[in-house]
C-alpha cells in the first residue's frame, strides 16, 4: 500500500516500466538499498529527502528513519546506491552508501522486540493482579479473597511462564555449568513465590505473593530491556560504521573491469586499485608505480614508494598511480581478517573480567539461599509447623530478591552510555565503563590518533608567495598527501595577484616521483628530492623545481583537534600519559612536545607495542590504549580498556571498547570521568539495595513479612536505584 | 458483591484490550523510529503507514 501511494505521488515511477512490473516483489526483497544520512535532524529533512529520492526514476519507494539517520530505499534492480547517494548529496542532503549485508545482522532486533513483548505482558498482568491485591490488602475475606487469589493465579501463572523465560533460561545455563549467577535467586524466588501462592490459595490461606512474583518479573525485565537497548544501540552504530566501507574491488578480467564484492575474489585474480583508493586485498603489484600510505598498518606517517613486485596488504591506501594487484589472499585470509583471530583471543581475556554485578551476585546468591534455608530450618525447629516455616522462607526469598540489584547496573550504564553518546563516544562493551573507571595510565598512538595523519606545511610564512602559489597549482594535480596539503594551503594564505598568474599547463603525475607541468614555457616539477634535483633536507618535505632553482617545503603532522587539551586533562586527573609510535624518533619527539607528553618511544613494531603494554600491566598499571592503526590492534586488545577513533580500520574498531565518533579527542578525559562516576553510582545502588535488605531481612525472618510489605520494599528500592542512576544524565 | 461478576471480567477485558493494542503497535513497527514519527506528525505530506 505504501508502494501505491509512492507511485501515484511520483509520476516518474509509473513511467518506469520496471516499477510497475516488479512493484509486487519490491517488498519481498528486490533491491533494497540503504543510505546513511548523518546530517538530517528535522521534519523538513525527512520530507525533503523522501521527495528527492521519490523523484529519482529508479526509486520505487523510500522511507527515512530519523532515529537511525538512515533511508531505506526500494529501487529497480541494478541500481547503484553510490549513485543515489551522490545525487542526494548534490541536492544538499549529505548521504553515504551503506552495505546492506553488513547491516543485516543489526538491522532487525528480534531479541529487543521479544523483551519488549514480555515486558508489556508482565506490566499488564502486574497491574491487574496489583488491583486485585489492593482489595485483599484492604480487607477482603473468605470466598471473596479466595476468588481474587484464584483470578490472580490464572493471570500470573501463564504470564510468569511467558515473561520470565529469559531468567529461567539464563539460570538453567548457569546451573548446568555448576555456577551461580544473579538469575538463579531470581528464578527461584519467582517460581517459589508462584508455587507457594498457588498452594496457599488452595488451602484458603491469607497470603498470596502473585503480585510480588509479577512485579519482580516486570522490574527485572525492565532492567534487562534497558541493558539490551543500550547495547543494541551501540551495536547498530558500530555496524553502521562498518557498513560505510563497502567491501568492493575493481576486478580486471578479460580486458574489462567490473566492481566485484571482495568476498568473491580468489587468489590469482587481478584487481585495479585507483589513486586514493584503499587496497582491498593482500597481493603483489603486477604493473604500475605509486606511493602507498601504510600509516594505518605501521604508524609511519610517510608514504613509501611501490612498484612491480612490491607486496601490498589490505587496508593500505594507494596515493598517486593506478596499480594492478595480483591477489594473494582475499577476504577471510587477508591480513585484515587474520587479525580477527587476535581479536578473538583478546575477547576471551576481556571476558575474564568480572563485572561489579557478577561480583555482587557471587556474594549475594549463596547468602540469600542460606538465609532462606536457615529461616525454614529455624522455624520448623521452633514451631514445628512446616507450612508456616515454608511461608516464611519464601517471604525471605522474595523480599531479598535482587530486584534493585537487577536494575542497579543497567539503569546506570544506560544513563552513562546515553550521556557519552551525546558527546560522541560509543560504548561498545558491557564492562567497558567499569574498566575505563579503573585506568591509571593512558597510552596514545601517534599517527591518526594524536595527529590527523595529514601533513601540514611547517612555515607557510617563510616561503615566497609566488613559489607557494606555483606549488599549490602543481599540488592540485595529485592526491599525494603532501601535494594535497600544499593545494589546501593555497586558497587562504596566498595573495590573489600570485594566484592569477600561476596557470600551469598540462600537469602530469609521474607515479612514485611527483607532478610535472609547463609554466611560462618552463618545465616545473614538484616531488621527491632526487627527481627534481634538490638537496634533501631533514624531516618530511617535498621539493619544487623551477628549472633554475629548487625550493624545499617542510611539513609537520597536524594535531588532531583537542589532542593537547585531552592530554592536559588526563594529566590533571593524575593519569600518566605515554606515547608509543612506529614513526621516526624526530617526528615522534616533535608531536610529544606539542601535546605535552614527556614519556614517548618511537620506531615501535606492533609486537613491541603489545610488549610495552604488557610490561605496564605486569607493573600493576591499568592501561587505557588509544589507537587507530592495525599496528595498534594487538595493543588495544591487550590493554585494560581501549578507545579508537571512527577513522580507524574496521578491525581496529572491533577490538576497541569505545569508539570516538567525532573528530576531537577532547571527550576522552570526560569519558574517563563519567565512567568513574558511573561506577560510583553502581556501588551506591548496591548500597541502597543492601540497606533495604538489611531492614527487610530481619522482618522477614521474624515472620512479620506480608505481601504488602514485600510489594512496598520492592517498588521503593527499584524506584530509588533508578532515580539515583538518572542523576548521571 | 454480586457486581464483581461483571466488574472483574470488564476490567480484565479492558486491560486485555490495552495489551492487544500494545501487541499491535509492536507488530506494526511503531517503535522503530520514535524520533522520526514524532516529527512526521507535523508534516503536510500524505503518509499512511510505516512500511510493512
Amino acid at each position: 500500500m505504501t508502494a501505491e501511494a509512492r507511485i501515484s505521488a511520483c509520476p516518474a515511477c509509473v513511467a518506469a516500466p520496471a516499477a510497475t512490473s516488479a512493484a509486487g516483489t519490491a517488498a519481498a526483497g528486490g533491491d533494497t538499498l540503504l543510505l546513511s544520512l548523518p546530517e538530517i535532524h528535522c521534519a523538513a529533512c525527512i520530507s525533503g529527502v523522501e521527495r528527492a529520492l521519490a523523484a529519482m526514476p529508479e526509486v520505487r519507494s523510500a522511507r527515512v528513519n530519523l532515529t537511525l539517520r538512515r533511508a531505506t530505499i526500494a529501487a529497480a534492480p541494478g541500481t547503484a546506491a553510490a549513485a543515489l547517494a551522490e545525487r542526494l548529496t548534490a541536492q544538499g542532503w549529505a548521504a553515504h552508501e551503506l552495505d546492506p549485508d553488513t547491516l543485516a545482522a543489526t538491522q532487525t532486533d528480534p531479541v529487543g522486540r521479544g523483551l519488549l513483548m514480555r515486558l508489556g505482558v508482565a506490566g499488564f498482568a502486574m497491574m491487574n493482579v496489583m488491583l486485585l491485591s489492593v482489595a485483599v490488602w484492604s480487607g477482603a475475606t473468605d470466598a471473596t479473597r479466595d476468588l481474587f487469589h484464584w483470578i490472580s493465579a490464572t493471570i500470573a501463572i501463564p504470564t510468569i511462564a511467558f515473561s520470565a523465560q529469559p531468567f529461567f533460561r539464563s539460570a538453567w545455563g548457569a546451573l548446568r555449568a555448576a555456577r551461580l549467577n544473579m538469575d538463579v535467586p531470581i528464578s527461584l524466588a519467582i517460581l517459589l513465590a508462584a508455587g507457594m501462592s498457588v498452594y496457599e490459595t488452595a488451602q484458603s490461606g491469607a497470603h498470596a505473593y502473585f503480585d510480588a512474583a509479577l512485579s519482580l518479573t516486570f522490574f527485572l525485565l525492565a532492567g534487562r530491556y534497558l541493558d539490551h537497548r543500550t547495547r543494541s544501540l551501540a551495536r547498530s552504530a558500530a555496524g553502521e560504521l562498518a557498513a560505510l566501507e563497502v567491501p568492493r574491488a575493481l576486478k580486471v578480467a578479460g580486458g574489462s573491469e567490473a566492481l566485484t564484492p571482495v568476498a568473491e575474489l580468489v587468489p590469482g585474480d587481478l584487481v585495479r586499485v585507483l589513486p586514493g583508493g584503499r587496497v582491498p586485498v593482500d597481493g603483489v603489484i603486477e604493473e604500475g608505480t605509486s606511493e602507498i600510505d601504510r600509516s594505518l598498518l605501521t604508524g609511519e606517517s610517510l608514504p613509501v614508494a611501490a612498484g612491480p613486485e612490491t607486496r601490498v596488504s589490505a587496508g593500505e591506501v594507494n596515493l598517486t598511480g593506478a596499480l594492478a594487484v595480483r591477489v594473494t589472499a582475499a577476504g577471510e585470509d587477508s591480513t585484515l581478517h587474520r587479525l580477527a583471530d587476535l581479536v578473538a583471543v583478546a575477547e576471551t581475556t576481556r571476558n575474564r573480567y568480572t563485572s561489579l554485578a557478577d561480583r555482587a551476585a557471587r556474594v549475594y546468591a549463596p547468602v540469600v539461599h542460606l538465609l532462606a534455608l536457615a529461616a525454614f530450618a529455624g522455624w520448623v525447629w521452633g514451631s514445628g509447623d512446616v507450612r508456616l516455616s515454608l511461608n516464611i522462607a519464601v517471604a525471605t526469598l522474595i523480599i531479598t530478591c535482587p530486584c534493585a540489584l537487577g536494575l542497579a547496573v543497567p539503569a546506570v550504564t544506560t544513563a552513562a552510555s546515553g550521556r557519552l553518546f551525546r558527546r560522541g563516544l560509543l560504548i561498545k562493551s558491557a564492562t567497558a565503563l567499569e574498566r575505563l573507571a579503573e585506568i591509571d595510565t593512558v597510552v596514545f598512538d601517534k599517527t591518526g590518533t594524536l595527529t590527523e595523519g595529514r601533513p601540514q606545511l611547517a612555515e607557510p610564512g617563510g616561503h615566497d608567495p609566488a613559489d607557494l602559489a606555483l606549488a599549490a597549482a602543481l599540488g592540485r594535480g595529485s592526491s599525494h598527501p603532501l601535494a594535497a596539503a600544499l593545494a589546501a594551503i593555497s586558497t587562504d594564505a596566498i595573495p590573489t595577484q600570485y594566484r592569477r598568474d600561476t596557470d600551469v599547463e598540462n600537469p602530469r603525475e609521474i607515479p612514485g616521483c611527483g607532478v610535472e607541468a609547463t609554466w611560462r614555457g618552463r618545465t616545473v616539477r614538484l616531488g621527491r628530492a632526487g627527481w627534481v634535483g634538490a638537496e634533501p633536507v631533514e624531516g618530511t618535505a617535498t621539493y619544487l623545481s623551477l628549472g633554475d632553482r629548487t625550493v624545499a617545503f617542510r611539513f609537520t603532522d597536524s594535531l588532531r583537534h583537542g589532542a593537547a587539551e585531552a592530554v592536559a586533562a588526563l594529566k590533571a586527573q593524575g593519569k600518566s600519559v605515554i606515547l608509543l609510535s612506529g614513526d621516526h624518533p624526530a617526528a615522534v619527539a616533535d608531536i610529544a612536545a606539542r601535546v605535552g607528553i614527556d614519556a614517548f618511544e618511537a620506531g615501535m613494531l606492533p609486537d613491541e607495542k603489545v610488549n610495552h603494554v604488557n610490561r605496564l600491566k605486569d607493573a600493576g598499571r591499568r592501561v587505557l590504549m588509544v589507537g587507530d592503526g592495525l599496528n595498534d590492534t594487538a595493543a588495544l586488545a591487550a590493554a585494560h580498556a581501549s578507545i579508537s577513533p571512527a577513522s580507524a580500520l574496521e578491525a581496529t574498531r572491533v577490538v576497541a571498547d569505545v569508539v570516538l565518533l567525532g573528530q576531537s579527542l577532547a571527550p576522552i578525559p570526560e569519558a574517563v570521568a563519567t565512567a568513574r562516576s558511573a561506577t560510583r553510582r553502581i556501588v551506591e545502588n548496591f548500597a541502597i539495595a543492601a540497606l533495604y535488605n538489611a531492614v527487610a531481612i530481619p522482618v522477614a525472618l521474624a515472620g512479620f513479612a506480608t505481601p504488602l510489605a514485600a510489594a512496598l520494599a520492592m517498588s521503593t528500592s527499584s524506584v530509588s536505584v533508578t532515580l539515583n542512576a538518572l542523576r548521571l544524565r | 458483591m454480586e457486581v464483581l461478576v461483571f466488574l472483574i471480567p470488564i476490567s480484565l477485558f479492558l486491560g486485555g484490550l490495552g495489551l492487544a493494542a500494545f501487541f499491535w503497535t509492536l507488530k506494526s513497527k511503531q517503535y522503530d523510529d520514535p524520533e522520526g514519527d514524532a516529527r512526521r506528525i507535523l508534516m503536510d505530506d500524505y503518509d499512511d503507514a510505516p512500511p510493512a
